[in-house]
Order: structure tokens, then sequence, then C-alpha cells
């Protein structure tokens, strides 16, 4: 019990976004893109998690607030040649008011009715931004999303030699550790903690006095700000945004990364966003059949770890624990 | 203002389509009205239904009587795929959170596509309209083929067929109860659990059925499973969710929706069925004509 609580007071969090930083001084340039990669996605996955993991609601268009951010932030840089310090933010707030304006409609939802309505929400901004070609440039989508201007990092001591994408994934370490520093506060709030209350019983929290739909409104607004962030830095990642960003599959994406990594612990989704990813490029460098390997995998993870990786590994903490006390 | 006759041939062309969506999501909604399971993979069971279909004719030939053959050969071979499903992994989701069977259906969707892939390819394939549906008549000033006219009348016809095996027989009368309380059901001395079976394998039959059915319409492509459960979705929401003729309904209003949205506003007909789903979600998340949840 001691190791644990002095393994709990490590800052693994920190440790892991300063060593991330290290990435494209070591690997080669594959390797800093896939760790862009790893980094957005994590982000995307913990703020489903606020939705799945602490409040219950089974969000099936989350997807929908990560291409909202990723348009705005994408048009306004592209379009409008707005800085990215302002695009960014701005893209999380647009997502965010979507997620209060489709959040109010679904939270009065249950269960499987409310999976229903966020994937509805989420397929319609999917058709507008597939059909609205003025703006969203339609089915082919607009690509060539510009790096923001990181001049300014060329001063910081040893990031001189990084390209501008290097520079754009210094930069989204910072950022993406920076969200999860507030999730985390989020989370470990009385905020959060009503949240899991209303998850565990929501009934209850009623009678106790707690607007449990406010709160599950507020969740969703959080969840959807955070995507958004998400979006956008993936929209200038991926040099482009496209359709595909609010399309459901997308949706489901994230939800196998949570579940994957697990959703009853705060890093379990961006571990499962690691996993993810990484087994993805394995997977695809030595056959297509990608979606195989991924249903065969979600299948086994359902029946054999329903905790995902996080859930498992602490099961199996805890029994060697037992066992040496023994 | 386009004249009546290109209008009723425009509503008929929306109601074809309709028919093949109510097969499709009868299915889905019988399985989510009895099993309370929503099955991401029963768009997979009708791509499966239409690729076996083609299997069988390639097999057979197209002689008089082959292609029907062929059909039932494939809905058959669907339903007894179902069975296994739920036989062997499906049954042991039961208990759990329902975010698990929606993942694992959905897991099922990956691999049957990929497994589809492997096995036929990526390329469009089709077959020819059976021997004696291969001509067309002048209905309201259009041709309608004769196989299209064959689906209008198929249709309302399954409706009736699977009304009467659910109001009046004894084995719709237990699957209904089964639907309202399966813990009585089971205390009255039913065998639940195969009861379950059985409404998958029906559920995943008509699945089926509904892809091998459209194969001389619709090209048999990659992509037909995920397009199809989609707008199966949209049917059993807008209808209500395991309520019987609310999918019938839902199908008549998805289709005109989509025939009439294309005349109006081209660009944004896909639009107008999500937002008539999520409006419906809204004012009666239980749909048209489906009932609230007691739970």
């Amino acid at each position: 019990m001691a190791a644990r609580r002095r393994l709990a007071r490590v800052p693994w969090g920190l440790l892991v976004a300063v060593a991330a930083l290290f990435v494209p001084a070591i690997g080669s340039r594959f390797y800093t893109f896939v760790a862009t990669d790893i980094a957005i996605m994590a982000l995307f996955a913990v703020s489903l998690n606020l939705l799945l993991g602490y409040g219950g609601l089974v969000s099936f268009g989350h997807a929908a607030y990560f291409g909202i951010g990723a348009y705005a932030c994408g048009i306004l840089m592209k379009v409008h040649a707005v800085p990215f310090s302002v695009a960014l933010p701005a893209a999380g707030l647009l997502a965010a008011v979507f997620a209060a304006l489709f959040g109010f409609f679904c939270v009065r939802l249950t269960k499987i009715y409310f999976a229903m309505l966020t994937l509805a929400f989420a397929q319609i901004v999917w058709a507008v931004s597939f059909k609205w070609n003025s703006v969203t440039g339609g089915e082919q989508g607009m690509s060539d999303v510009p790096y923001p201007d990181l001049s300014g990092l060329a001063w910081v001591p040893g990031l001189a030699g990084y390209r501008t994408s290097d520079h754009f994934y210094v930069l989204t370490v910072g950022l993406v550790a920076a969200c999860l520093w507030i999730l985390r506060r989020v989370v470990r709030s009385p905020f959060g903690r009503l949240l899991t209350t209303i998850r565990e019983n929501p009934e209850r929290t009623e009678f106790i006095g707690v607007d449990v739909r406010r709160h599950e409104l507020l969740a969703f607004i959080i969840a959807g700000l955070f995507a958004g962030i998400a979006g956008g830095l993936f929209g200038i990642f991926n040099r482009g945004v496209f359709p595909d960003f609010a399309y459901w599959p997308k949706s489901s994406d994230v939800l196998i990364m949570t579940i994957l990594g697990g959703m009853g612990s705060f890093y379990g989704p961006a571990i499962g966003a690691l996993i993810l990813i990484i087994l993805n490029q394995e997977i695809t460098s030595y056959t297509e059949y990608w979606p195989f390997v991924l249903g065969t995998l979600l299948i086994t993870l359902l029946f054999l770890f329903p905790g995902g990786v996080v859930g498992a590994l602490g099961g199996l903490v805890r029994r060697l624990e037992r066992m040496r006390r023994a | 203002m386009p004249d009546l006759s290109f209008l009723l041939a425009q509503s008929l062309s929306g109601l074809t389509a309709a028919m093949f969506l109510f097969l499709i999501a009868s299915g889905l909604s019988l399985i989510f009205g009895v099993l309370r399971v929503l099955n991401f993979a029963h768009g997979s069971f009708y791509m499966l239904g239409a690729y076996l279909a083609f299997q069988f004719v390639l097999w057979g030939g197209m002689g008089p009587g082959r292609f029907w053959w062929a059909v039932l050969g494939a809905a058959l071979t669907i339903a007894i795929v179902g069975g296994l499903v739920e036989r062997l992994l499906l049954r042991h989701l039961y208990g759990k959170d329902e975010l698990y069977q929606l993942l694992f259906t959905y897991g099922l969707v990956l691999i049957a596509s990929d497994a589809a892939k492997k096995a036929w390819g990526t390329q469009q394939l089709s077959l020819s309209r059976p021997p004696g549906l291969t001509g067309s008549s002048r209905v309201f000033g259009t041709m309608l083929p004769h196989y299209n006219l064959f689906i209008l009348l198929l249709g309302p016809t399954i409706a009736l067929g699977l009304w009467l095996l659910l109001n009046r027989t004894r084995a719709g009368r237990v699957i209904r109860a089964a639907a309202l309380d399966r813990e009585m059901l089971g205390a009255l001395g039913v065998n639940v659990s195969w009861l379950y079976t059985g409404v998958f394998m029906l559920g995943s039959f008509l699945g089926g059925l509904g892809g091998a059915l459209v194969t001389p319409v619709r090209a048999i492509v990659p992509g037909m499973d995920v397009e199809i459960i989609v707008e199966a979705f949209i049917v059993v929401v807008i209808g209500g969710l395991g309520s019987f003729w609310g999918t019938f309904l839902g199908a008549v209003i998805y289709g005109q929706v989509l025939a009439f949205g294309i005349l109006i506003v081209p660009a944004f007909s896909i639009f107008s069925v999500f937002a008539l789903m999520a409006v419906v979600l809204i004012v009666r998340p239980w749909g048209l004509l489906g009932q609230p949840l007691g739970t």
C-alpha cells in the first residue's frame, strides 16, 4: 500500500508530457507525426470520458464537436487569416456553443435515446459540412490549412533545429497537457464528484436537491469544448478538414479508444488512444484489413477486459499486492 | 410546379425504397423490442444477404425460380449466422451495460465488412431481374419495372404476415410477452433464452431477406451495410423503437421525405431526414407509434 501511495504521488502526467517533448529530438519525422496524432486523440478521448466514464452518458456523436472545432479553426485561419492564438480558443468556444444547443435536448433523454439523439445531431453536422460547399468545401473538404506562425519557438534553446511540424508538435503537447490538467481539475472538483454521483444514481441525486440535467448539460458543454480544441489541432496537423471528422465512425473510433484504455480512470482513454494509433500504424503496414483486426480486438476486449487496459492492470496490481501480503 | 402524374411517380419510387427499408428496419425493431439490443450489425446482415444471394445465383444459374431459391437460401443462411452470433456471443452481454452490446455489434460490423471484401472483392456486383419480372409497365406516365411493382406488393404482404404472426399466433403472443416482462414469462415456464435466439434469428432473416431482394435493383458494394443501418436507425426512431406499425409508418415517411426532399432542396435531402429524426427524438423520444419505456 505504501509503495502504491508513493507511486501515486509522482506527477506522472507532467513526466509524460515533458518526456513527450523530446520525441522530435530522438525519433524520426514519422515518430513526431504519430506522437502528434496520439496527443490530439488523447485529448479527444479524455474529453469524451467526462461524459462516458464520469457522467455515465453514452454519446455516440462526440465527433460533431471535433468536426465543428476543426472547421471553425481551419476556416478562421485559412480564409480569414486569423492568428492561431485566437482561432483555437474560438474553435473550442464554437464547439461548446453547439454542445450547449444540442446538449440541451440530449440530456432530457436517457440511455439509448440519449445515444441516438447525439448520433442524430452529429449526422446533421456531418450532412451540413458535406453539402455546404461555399463554406466547408463540401465533399472535397478544405485542404491546406496553414500551420500557425511559430517562429517565436525558434528562440527557445534546443528548438532551433526543429522543423515547422516539430514546432507544432511541441505546441500541441503543451496545449494538450494544459487541457488535460484543466479536465483533471474539473473531474476532482465538487462538480466532478456530483457527476459521478449522478451516474451512480440519478434519482437519489435529484432527491438531495441537485439539478441533474443542468449538471449533465455542463459536462456535455465542457466535453464539447475540449473536443472542439482537439478538432482544431487535428485540422492543422492533418493539413485539412474533411466531413469525415464529424461522421459517425469517428465517434465510434473515439469510443473504442476510451473503452480500450479503460473508462474507469482519468488517463485510461489517453492510453487507449496511444495503443490504438500505434496498433493501427503497425497493422496497416502489412495488411489492409485493419477494420477486421479492430473488430476482433474490440469484441475480445468486451468479453475479457471490460475495464480496458488500465482496469486490467489495476486488477493485476491488486492481485500482486494481495499475494505479497499473504 | 411539376404535374400531378410526376409527383405520383416520384411518390411511388419513394414507396419502393420504403418497402425495402421496412423489411430491414422491422427486423431491427423486432430485435430491439424483445432483446433491448440495438443491433448495429443488422446492416451487415443485409449486406451479407445480398452477397450470398449473388453467390447462390452464380452457382445455381438464373433459371426460372432459381432466383427465388437463392433469395430464400441467403435469408435462411443469415438467420443461422444470426442465431450463432446470439447463442455464442451476444447472450453473454445481456446483463451488462448497453454500451457493451452496442460496441459488440459494431465490432461485428467491422469484421463482416472486411470478410465480405475478402470474399467478394471491392468491385460492384449486380444481378439481373428474375425471369417473369423483367418487363415494366406505364404507371402515372412513367415506366415502372415489374420488379418494383412486386416489391410494392410484397412489402405490405410481409407486414401483414408479420402482424398476423405477432398478434394471432401463440408464438407471437409469447414474443410480445417477452418484450413486456421477460422474468414473468420465464416464471410461467417459457424458455426465454431460446426465445431470444429465435427472435434474433427472425430479425436477422428479415435483414438478410431485404438484402437478397435488393440485388436486382441496387449494386452490391462494400459500404452498403453502413449506409442501410443509418437509414434503418432513422426509420425505427421515427416510427418508434420496437413498434411494428411504427416501423412501417417510419419507412413510408422516410421514403417520401427523401423522394420529395430531392425535388425541393436537393442539397439538403440527407440533412432533412436527420433533422426529422432529431425532431422526433426531442418531441416524442419513443417515436410516432411507440410507447414510452417503463424501465
